[in-house]
């Protein structure tokens, strides 16, 4: 299983290095058009071939791969960001709240969130800029996301209100805010950074799968699923194989999430 | 002595039944206070949305070049007359208690009657991915808990895994492509959920002291897992099983839309791109209160499971 770790952190090292330097590696913009040649097959100038309007394949994965692994952490670190917050300040005070807060992190749960996330992003301004667009569908996903990690955190902050060294603090005389920023916050911070790690993917399908139904990231700029929307043209599909490529860099990357992610469960 | 026993045994009995009815009327209330509220809310978020959507309070009449400022004005006004910001909701309100959901705009027919041609559609999609996503994962979770081989273990894990990491619009074109039916998408995006969930709880039940001891007493595999793992994994299956009609009907949309399978996913797609609001947030509500319905009828089911284990 280690090994498989190794394997799987090494390729994402290698994927983020390689949309990090997109700029360096890629052969052109990812908006510019070659247009003389629209729907090219792979050759030495084009790596991938271009798409219908003529621009680079390989460049613009290069640049959605960015957008896409930039920007679903910045969406889970909102999201836990929030389910610190919440399932912090609800496991923290405890009674009334906590029943509050949790009827309303069940009811947030229980929502299906696609509809949600439809209704919302229907409800956009037409002209909002591209970059405006990738940063509201993030947002949105991350403010989408914070309730099944809200659960997780206020189940902990449970346990940790009852931790020798906040008993030892609270009869020191710390009490109230100064209790809650300095000692409970930080001490929630692992419970954090794995529901953090496990949003990521969960992040990078919602927006392949909005980018599929073009409610995504807007165009000209590129991301995962907005070029997966490539693939509804069946005929390009059955003749040129190299379409398929940001598909399995996308499953290959978020199975890579998982494995980093699974421990090891003994068996019974 | 024995009089006094079974005395206390009837009075136990009576005990937990009245506990048991308690715990049961308390779901009920909770689960019909949630969806008050989610009406509420949801009936006030489509009243606000309609309101507040372009072109509303625009009739097509005033659009009519034979008409002159005068006549427009007047039908202005006329319309005005028909109440404030709370005389408009209180009239949606009522509309929407008489069965008038409103017009959708981009498709030009009542959102009612919309609703009801695609609805059947779309529940028949999610009631058949359900059953054979739950058909597959849970006796696969089953068999590699009890079975404890190391191949069927790795074989269902890299199954459930990878059709984990591919998106539902994916697996949807893969569909069209290779001319399978679409409503296999829903199964696949329900099946990996079921599995891994249902092996970690099963796993976790089966370590339990006391199936630990049943197993040390030569218990056979098939009565341990039946009389002793499932009913103490049951309540959480329960609300697996709620969780995943959020899941399937989620998936609806990308596999309506790219496997052209008429019914509410596409409806809301295409109510999204048109920026249809009044048939984009009624559906949404629809979807909302049936998810809601499943889920607080499977934590009943949860607690009374709980409370006859106990």
């Amino acid at each position: 299983m280690k090994r498989v770790k190794v394997a799987a952190l090494s390729f994402l090292v290698v994927v983020v290095l390689a949309s990090a330097l997109a700029d360096l590696i890629a052969p052109s913009s990812y908006e510019h058009q070659f247009r003389e040649m629209p729907n090219a097959r792979c050759s030495s100038q084009h790596l991938l071939g271009t798409d219908a309007l003529g621009r680079d394949r390989f460049s613009r994965l290069l640049f959605g791969t960015r957008v896409s692994l930039l920007l679903a952490p910045a969406a889970a670190l909102v999201s836990a960001g929030l389910a610190g917050l919440i399932g912090g300040i609800a496991g923290y005070a405890g009674g009334g709240l906590q029943r509050i807060v949790m009827a309303g992190t069940d009811l947030c749960l229980s929502l299906p969130w696609m509809f949600l996330l439809l209704t919302i992003r229907a409800m956009l301004p037409l002209n909002t800029s591209p970059a405006i667009s990738v940063a509201i569908t993030f947002a949105l996903l991350g403010c989408l996301g914070w309730a099944g990690a809200a659960r997780v955190v206020c189940a902990d902050a449970q346990k940790l209100k009852s931790a020798e060294f906040i008993l030892q603090a609270r009869a020191t005389g710390c009490g109230g805010f100064r209790l809650f920023l300095q000692h409970f916050l930080p001490n929630l911070g692992p419970v954090l950074l794995a529901q953090f790690w496990i949003s990521i993917p969960t992040f990078i399908l919602a927006e392949a799968n909005l980018g599929i139904l073009g409610l995504g990231v807007s165009e000209p700029l590129p991301s995962w699923g907005g070029m997966l929307q490539e693939l509804q043209s069946l005929t390009l599909v059955s003749a040129r194989a190299w379409v398929y490529v940001p598909i399995i860099l996308l499953v290959a990357t978020v199975s890579c999430f998982h494995v980093m992610m699974q421990r090891e469960e003994p068996w019974a | 002595m024995f009089f006094a026993s079974a005395d206390r045994a009837l009075a136990s009995d009576g005990w937990n039944s009245c506990a048991t009815a308690k715990r049961i009327g308390l779901a009920g209330l909770k689960c019909g206070a949630r969806l008050l509220g989610l009406i509420l809310l949801g009936g006030f978020l489509c009243a606000t949305l309609v309101r507040s959507s372009p072109g509303y309070g625009v009739e097509e009449e005033e659009l009519d070049s034979r008409l002159n400022a005068e006549s427009v004005k007047a039908l202005r006004d006329a319309r005005s007359s028909e109440g404030s910001l709370a005389g408009f909701y209180v009239q949606y309100w009522k509309q929407m208690l008489h069965g008038d959901l409103g017009f959708s705009r981009s498709l030009q027919e009542p959102v009612g009657q919309l609703m009801r041609e695609r609805a059947p559609g779309t529940f028949k999609s999610v009631g058949v991915g359900l059953v054979l996503g739950w058909a597959l994962g849970l006796p696969l979770a089953i068999i590699t808990v009890m079975g404890r081989s190391t191949a069927v273990d790795l074989g269902a894990n890299l199954l459930a895994s990878v059709t984990l990491c591919i998106p539902a619009g994916v697996m949807a074109l893969l569909c069209v492509l290779w001319q399978v039916p679409g409503r296999l998408v829903l199964a696949l995006v329900v099946f990996p959920k079921v599995f891994e969930y249902t092996r970690n709880l099963l796993l976790r039940s089966a370590a339990m002291p006391h199936v630990v001891t049943a197993r040390a007493k030569g218990l056979g595999p098939l009565r341990i897992l039946v009389w002793h793992v499932i009913p103490t994994a049951a309540s959480p299956l329960l609300a697996l099983g709620g969780i995943s009609i959020s899941v399937a009907f989620a998936a609806a949309i990308p596999v309506e839309v790219l496997c052209d399978v008429p019914g509410l996913g596409q409806l809301t797609w295409s109510a999204a791109l048109s920026r249809d609001l009044n048939l984009l947030v009624l559906i949404t509500l629809l979807i909302s209160a049936i998810t809601l319905l499943a889920n607080s009828v499977a934590e009943m089911a949860g607690n009374r499971e709980v409370t006859e284990t106990a």
